[in-house]
């Protein structure tokens, strides 16, 4: 039976940039446990004879003619960013401390 | 309730060109019914009063010209908040989009913009799109206008919802693993999933990429075909759209709704019913199936074994599309940015960003998919899920191989109680055994009413599904049943219920 533990779900989270809370991780933990436990029924079902499907739709590289056209101006590429200086997105520090 | 409202899109159009009623007269009425009842049903997250008006002025205006850019042009349109419109929010039901205006429209929005629909607003959806109950949604949920204590499907109930309620004559749906199909089934509407790669995915906020399709939310099998052709086609902008024309689905629609389903064959999915199945869905379904055979169609029983698992594959490939997908909110270009106390950095943003602006659904889905991805668990789960879908797809093609179309109830009970499947993520997910072998496929579907339940009196769904590009046979053999099942009572006492405050 597969396991997700409390300090996984943890880890997954800081993996994937959410910054839980306790009460959270006392939350979701169990039942993330719950669904991977259901999910995990189909472990070993099909064997290596069986092809994987990505997409739905045996589609290969899609080309275009190299055609320029217009596309947003940078005014509304901006429109939506949480904060803006001399034309380009504002962000926080990326570099820590000890870098 | 003016009759008018009533009408479906496909009188609505026949009407202006007759010139018995005008766009701005139809859209003010919606517009009119939307202040009346959504304030219960809210299946709206942002109304466009005055947008909708300007736009059926100008459809008007070339009408009287002898302009009309399509035979929907003047009838409105509700549109599923996860689509990108200029100048309207867009939220796909998340504060992490709260107050964004896309700079840009999805394809099918030009499309229905282009063709003069006046869009009457946004509706309201599961966050992202996850979910069957639309209360997961940040905005609070939508309510099943046949009794307000109870869910109207989703993540798209919103939409489903404004049409059941006669808020909308039309609405765009999205379609990942039921969210057109199941709400339909539970508020007594029709929903189409087009064949993946049919309907642009362009401006369609992406929940997983593989799967996800645009389709149509309507009253009448009709009034789908009208706008699935309209939507459909090729687009250069979603490198995943098909070059195959999308056309023959009205007529197809037309031919059905003559009743004669003569040499067509049709296979009942014998792994889509028994344990887990409501028996009041299951009378309503065998009568669906009773009338097919009355109509000349043969009916038999068809297998496909691996569906049974189709529900265990979909939950790690949805949570691994989606985990990747909704890396972008990143709180650097658009959407909601929380700034932890001290000198915090982009990471300590992004985390606290992401923490506050997903919901538990989302969160619990970005994890799952963030497992299933990891080194060490990668084959396990992933790799394996995906060759389930190898073998779903087999078994589809198998299954056309003996028959024309597929049929099965859409949904395993009728609406169920708000809140009783909120915080059992399992339970919840159980609603989408019947449509997720589709998406998995990229086959079509469409959901129709089938008549309302003998315990509980809310509508049951039943869905046909057709190979790929197929989607024609869908609304052959819908608009047939459609005509045999004749209309679904029940909501023509929506206003009675909605005066006694759900309670009937």
């Amino acid at each position: 039976m597969p396991e997700i533990t409390r300090d996984e779900v943890a880890h997954l989270a800081d993996l994937a940039r959410i910054d839980l809370s306790d009460a959270e991780l006392d939350h979701l933990a169990p039942q993330l446990q719950v669904i991977l436990e259901s999910v995990a029924s189909i472990q070993g079902l099909a064997g290596d004879d069986v092809p994987a499907t990505s997409h739905p739709l045996p589609l290969t590289n899609v080309f275009r003619e190299d055609i320029v056209t217009p596309s947003l101006t940078p005014e509304q590429a901006l429109s939506g960013a949480p904060s803006v200086e001399e034309q380009r997105f504002a962000v926080p520090r990326i570099l820590g401390d000890e870098q | 309730m003016s009759e008018l409202i009533q009408k479906s899109a496909a009188e609505l159009a026949d009407a202006l060109a007759a010139g018995e009623t005008t766009s701005v007269e139809l859209t003010q009425l919606y517009l009119d019914r939307i202040a009346a009842v959504d304030g219960e049903v809210h299946a709206f997250l942002h109304i466009d009063a005055e947008g909708a008006l300007e736009q059926a002025a100008a459809s008007d205006a070339r009408r009287a010209n002898g302009d009309a850019l399509h035979a929907l042009d003047g009838v409105p349109i509700a549109v599923k908040d996860v689509l990108t419109t200029i100048g309207l929010p867009t939220t796909c039901g998340s504060k992490m989009l709260e107050g964004w205006v896309p700079p840009y429209d999805a394809t099918v929005v030009k499309k229905i913009k282009d063709a003069g629909l006046p869009i009457l607003g946004k509706t309201n959806m599961d966050e992202f799109a996850m979910g069957s109950s639309t209360e997961h949604s940040a905005y609070g949920p939508t309510k099943n206008p046949w009794k307000l204590d109870r869910i109207p499907g989703g993540s798209g109930g919103g939409s489903a919802a404004a049409v059941a309620a006669f808020e909308a004559p039309l609405a765009l749906g999205t379609d990942t693993g039921g969210s057109i199909r199941q709400p339909g089934a539970v508020t007594g509407t029709v929903g189409v999933k087009p064949t993946y790669g049919s309907v642009s995915r362009y401006g369609l906020v992406a929940l997983a990429n593989s799967l996800d399709q645009v389709g149509p939310v309507t009253r009448t099998v009709l009034d789908s075909a009208l706008l699935h052709e309209l939507i459909g086609g090729h687009d250069p902008l979603d490198s995943t759209s098909t070059t195959t024309p999308v056309t023959g689905l009205v007529d197809a629609a037309r031919a059905g709704a003559t009743g004669d389903l003569k040499g067509v064959k049709v296979g009942v999915i014998k792994e889509l019913a028994g344990e887990g199945w409501a028996p009041d869905v299951m009378a309503k379904f065998n009568e669906s199936v009773d009338l097919l055979t009355k109509l000349g169609a043969d009916v038999v029983e068809v297998s496909t074994p691996s569906f049974e698992h189709a529900m265990a594959a979909y939950y790690l490939i949805l949570p691994a599309e989606c985990s990747s997908n909704l890396a972008k909110f990143d709180a650097m270009r658009y959407g909601l940015r929380v700034t932890p106390d001290g000198d915090p950095s982009a990471e300590d943003v992004m985390k606290a960003s992401r923490d506050a602006g997903f919901g538990d659904e989302v969160k619990r889905r970005i994890i799952l998919g963030t497992y299933a991805l990891s080194s060490g668990y990668y084959d396990a789960y992933y790799g394996q899920a995906q060759k389930i879908r190898t073998l779903i797809i087999e078994d589809f093609k198998k299954a056309f191989e003996q028959v024309d179309v597929l049929v099965s109830p859409t949904s395993p009970s009728t609406a169920f109680k708000l809140g009783a499947k909120l915080d059992d993520p399992l339970a919840m997910y159980m609603q989408d055994l019947a449509t997720i072998p589709a998406n998995l496929a990229g086959t079509p579907g469409i959901s129709i009413p089938a008549g309302v339940s003998d315990q509980d009196g809310l509508p049951v769904g039943v869905q046909l599904l057709a190979p790929v590009l197929e989607d024609a046979r869908l609304y052959r053999v819908g608009a047939a049943l459609e005509a045999a099942i004749g209309p679904v009572l029940g909501l023509d006492k929506l206003d009675d219920r909605l005066a006694a405050g759900g309670a009937a």
